[in-house]
Parts: structure tokens; sequence; C-alpha cells
């Protein structure tokens, strides 16, 4: 008889619409596995959503929109790209991304940890929130698309523009676009002109310092980098100027 | 079939709103592929679309007959299709006409006749006239009058096949694992403002001009204005047609490079002109000043073709997907990633354009398309 602690699962989705892979994942954890190994997957959506057990779930190819969506505790590893909208109003969990990923990673998040080693698309961390001890983390290894942290509520979001070239800045314009919580940390620079007029910059103290450690540290050994020397470069903090940036606008 | 004069929605405005998926494949060797593998592609983001419209574009396609206008044309009625045919006879030189051929399907409910034509235009022009000015003036007198034929497209070397169904349907409809050819691009539609018919499914084409479009050009009134001004007639009831008209005016007839056509279309916005060196600033600005009424506003991503070329472009803050993926000679362009590694698994690249920046495919120089067809010949 198999345990829990190595009941593993795999299953070939070629073919396999999203609906009904999402349900065999739902029964699976529902009779007990604890690992679940995904192969050919080929833009089945909602991986992983609804799930709320800590099992982990491994994904060969590409998953489809809305990774993790309103996952309650999985740990999922994609060794190939995510697409849009991976960890959309995730609460807890992990998600790592051995390749790139598209537009929205992260929206809306309440909880869990989100780690891409390339690039993110267009609004990555937009809508993030936290509440006490729940505080979403994105640690991008790339740059990002524009609108990164835009209307952000709370949480973090890393950006370590590893691929990028001596003195090149981060691609992303518009940064922090209405941003009115939670923390952006940047190594490397940022062309002041990108950062939306609600966002302040500021050097990391001592415990920005810290928090940004710990996930570098973490995010070094997903994917076999070095934590002393990416923690070696510049960083800089990007923060909310107000809490309530159009508090004004439609009162007088 | 539909009453069309009874389609609209309730803005009054021929408009409709989508959220599509794309995909586009080009080899830039010039080598000729079969339909299969973008049917595939296409077939996996069914879930974007609704059912309401499917089609695809294919360049390279009629080799024997390469120097011929291909037109397909769209007929509600046997009674349509005589009358379209004199016109044709009194305006062209018909060099061969076939009905296009179509497999009975349980998908496909009432289709269309849906037939072809390689034709010449005549000779003798006026001096300012070119021949594809012609082909122009004709379309839209067959898209514009009273009886129900409308023209699919009008280029030479391609065609455009669409209709009502998912795009894995209309592709079994019109047997596109048939053809061959160098650059394919594909539509799955998702209409939400009004009824869906086989002329209002991508893509949306005028010579060899294709478009298939996802998002919404809430702009269409302005470019349609402005377009109307240089003889294009909006038909279609579709905001991607404008698409389809601006590029033909700013490539062909303005003579513009895609690099300036796209920013066109995806004007930078002003502040980032300011910042721009001195040089590229007067020129950014002239081409605002100039085409300030085809600045496409509202959310899209767009793949256009025409012959030897394939671009991808988003607008300017990018509120519709696009990912870019190369293999070798091959260029793909998709609304998700998953449809491309479906077919081309080791991809040597793959990502995705800033907002506003076309991604151009181009036949790589001496490029030479193939000329025998034995495939697309058995289809006569």
């Amino acid at each position: 008889m198999t345990t829990m602690s190595e009941k593993i699962m795999k299953i070939n989705t070629a073919g396999v619409y999203y609906r009904d892979l999402n349900a065999r994942l739902r029964d699976a954890i529902a009779d007990g596995a604890t690992k679940i190994e995904l192969r050919n997957v080929h833009g089945q959506r909602y991986i992983g959503t609804d799930l709320d057990k800590p099992v982990e779930i491994e994904i060969s190819g590409t998953p489809g929109n809305d990774l993790g969506a309103f996952m309650n505790g999985p740990r999922i590893i994609v060794h190939g790209s995510a697409q849009d909208g991976c960890g959309n109003t995730m609460n807890e969990g992990e998600i790592i991304v051995h390749g790139r990923a598209g537009d929205t990673v992260g929206l809306s998040a309440r909880g869990g940890k989100i780690y891409i080693r390339d690039d993110v698309g267009y609004r990555a961390g937009i809508h993030m929130k936290e509440y006490k001890g729940k505080k979403p983390v994105i640690v991008i290894g790339g740059t990002a698309q524009d609108f990164l942290g835009e209307y952000m509520a709370g949480g973090t979001i890393i950006l370590l523009g590893m691929n990028l070239k001596k003195g090149q800045g981060h691609l992303s314009r518009y940064v922090g676009t209405g941003m009115h919580g939670g923390v952006i940390y940047v190594r490397g620079s940022i062309p002041k002109h990108h950062l939306g007029r609600e966002v302040g910059v500021a050097k990391p103290n001592e415990k920005d310092k810290a928090v940004i450690k710990e996930h570098v540290t973490v995010f070094s050994r997903l994917f076999g980098f070095s934590a002393d020397d990416i923690l070696k470069g510049n960083f800089i903090k990007l923060y909310p100027r107000w809490l309530r940036p159009y508090g004004r606008l439609y009162a007088y | 079939m539909k009453n069309l004069i009874e389609i609209n929605n309730t803005y009054n405005d021929d408009k409709v709103i989508d959220a599509c998926s794309l995909f586009g494949a080009m080899d830039r060797s010039g080598r000729r592929f079969s339909g299969e593998g973008v049917i595939k592609a296409i077939a996996n983001m069914h879930d974007r679309g609704n059912g309401l419209g499917g089609g695809f574009a294919a360049y390279g396609l009629y080799p024997e007959h390469a120097d011929n206008y291909a037109l397909h044309v769209m007929y509600l009625s046997i009674k349509n299709k005589l009358e379209t045919e004199e016109f044709l006879r009194d305006r062209f030189n018909v060099v061969w006409q076939e009905e296009v051929p179509s497999r009975r399907t349980a998908a496909i409910k009432n289709p269309p006749l849906v037939w072809r034509y390689f034709v010449d235009a005549p000779q003798s022009l006026p001096e300012n006239q070119s021949a594809d000015d012609y082909v122009v003036e004709q379309v839209m007198e067959i898209n514009t009058g009273d009886n129900d034929s409308f023209v699919f497209s009008s280029g030479k070397n391609m065609a455009v096949f669409k209709g009502v169904g998912y795009p894995e349907e209309i592709a079994e409809y019109f047997k596109l694992e048939q053809y061959k050819a160098y650059i394919w691009t594909a539509h799955g539609r998702f209409p939400t403002n009004t009824a869906a018919w086989w002329g209002g499914a991508h893509p949306f084409s005028i010579l060899d001009w294709t478009v298939v479009h996802n998002g919404e050009i809430s702009s269409y009134g302005i470019n349609r204005r402005y377009l109307e001004q240089f003889g294009y007639k909006c038909t279609m009831q579709t905001d991607t047609e404008v698409i389809a008209y601006a590029v033909d005016l700013l490539m062909r007839k303005h003579n513009l490079p895609i690099e300036i056509a796209a920013r066109v279309l995806a004007a930078p916005f002003w502040d980032e002109i300011e910042r721009m060196p001195k040089k590229e600033q007067n020129l950014m600005r002239t081409i605002r000043q100039t085409y300030g009424s085809l600045l496409l506003n509202g959310p899209f991503a767009v793949v256009i073709a025409h012959n030897g070329e394939m671009i991808g472009l988003t607008d300017r803050i990018r509120l519709r997907p696009l990912t870019v993926g190369e293999k070798g000679d091959m260029l793909y362009l998709s609304s998700e990633e998953s449809a491309i590694r479906l077919i081309s698994p080791d991809l040597d690249n793959a990502w995705s354009p800033m907002g506003g920046e076309p991604v151009i495919g181009k036949l790589k120089p001496g490029a030479e398309l193939q000329s025998e067809s034995r495939e697309a010949a058995a289809l006569h």
C-alpha cells in the first residue's frame, strides 16, 4: 500500500480538454495524491484552480491562461512558459516557472509566491493585495513589460533584470501607475519617466534588504543561480506615495 | 439564408466587438507547407472563439495562376451569382472560374455559394489608375451593390476562406489541409455585438492584404470616414474591415514601409515623442498630423499579411496578447504560446513584442516561391 507521502500520479494531457483535466486533478487530490506530473500540456486553462492541498504539480509543456487561479496551497512547477493570468487571485501556494510568463502575472493575488525565471509581459502584479499575514510575492528573473505593479494594493514584487545588458534599463514603462500599497524592488535601473506618478523611489533600508535576501535566496535555489551574485547588484525600492491616490478624484 | 439588411447592432454603427484567437505561420524561405499545422494550432485555441466565425488566409496558393487576380466571391443565391458573373465578364478578362471545393460537414449549416475567378484587369486603363486600383474599385462596386455578393479576397496567388463556424470546421469545409502556402493566417471569432454572418468572419481583405484581429476598434467611425474619402467602402459590418483598407492605403497607395505604417496605426504617445531625438520627433509629429484619422484606438492584436510579408502588431498598451515564436525560417504569431509549441515544440525563440512595435516577417532575399504545384492543380 502506498502511503500518503509518496502517492504520485502521472497524466498525459495530450488532447485532454481543460475541464476534464481539472476534474481529474480534483479527484486525484481527493484520492490523496501528493504529487502529480502533467506531461504534454498544451494550453489547458486554470490548471490547479480551486485546489486547496499542499500537493506538488509538475508540468511539462505550456499550461494555458490563468494557471493556478484561485489556488489555495499547491506548488506548481512549470518546465516551459506560462501564459496570461498566471496566479490570478491565488490565495496560497507557489508557482515556479522555468521560462517566461505572459501578461498579468499574479493579478489580484492575495497570497502565495510566484517565481518566474525569465521575462514577464504587461501588467505583472496588477492589483495585488495583502491583508495581515497574507502577502503575495512575485520574483521575476528577467525584465517586465509595461504597467508593472499597476494599481498595486499590497504584496511584494522583485524584479531582477538578470538578462539585461550592461547599462540597459528595464523595459517597463508606467511602473506602479495607480500604486497605493505594497512594494516593488528593482535590481538595475528604470528611467524616471518610466515610473507612474504615484510612485516614490528610495534606497532599500535594512528591513528591505532582509526581505530581498530572503526571496532572492529562494529564487536562486529554485533556478540554480548564485544568490550572492544577484544580491551584489544595485536595488532600488519603489513605494506608493499615497494610500489613496484618487481619494479626491470624484469628491469635492 | 440570413437577410443581411436586418443585421445590425443597437448602436446602429455596423460595428462588432470581439475577443478572438489569432494565428500566423510563415516560412521565410518561401517553402510552401500544408495548412494542417495551422489548423491544429488555431483549433487549440477553440475556447477563445464561440463558433460564430472562423477563417484563413493563405499565400503562394495558386502558382499556376500567379499573375491573375484571384477573386473569391460569396453568393447568397444563384441569381446573385449570375448577375455578378455578368459583371465580372464585363469588367475583367476571366481566365478560369470554378466553385471553391468544399465538403459536406455536420458543423457547417446553410453555407453560401463560394466561387473563385482568376481574372486579368483590362489592358487600357485611365492613366492615373493602376490595375490594383481598378480591382479595388470593382470589389467595392460588388460589395456595395444591391445584390448579395461579397468579395472575400481579390489578390494574386492568395485566398481568404472564411465563414460561420469554428476555424477548424471552416478548414474542414473548405478542405484546407489539401492546400500549400508559405504564409497562413487564421482566426477564431467571438463576436458579441451583432449576429454573425459569413462576410463578417475574419480575415478581412482587399487585394492581397489581409487582417485577422482580436480586439475592438473604437475609432472605427473616424477611420471609416477617412477611408471613404479614398474610395474604400465598409460593407462587412465589422470594425476590422477598416484595418485592411488602412494598410492598403498606407502601404500600397502611399508606399509607406511597415515600420512607418505601424506608427500610424499605433502611434507613440505625445510624451514619448517629446523625448525622441529631434529628427525622429519631426517624423513622428508629421505622421500623427498627416494620418491622425487612421490611428487605431481601442484594444487590438492583429496579424496583417500580403504577398511576401507577415506582420504582427498590438495596440500601444497591449490590451490584447500576441506571442512570437521562431524556428529556423519559420515565424509564428499567436494569441497563445501553447498553440505555437503544439506544432513546433522546440522553438529557437519565443517572446511577446512591446505594444505598438511591429513584428515583421519578410521573405529572405533570394527566396524563390515554388512555381510547380501538383497539389493545387489537382483541385481543378
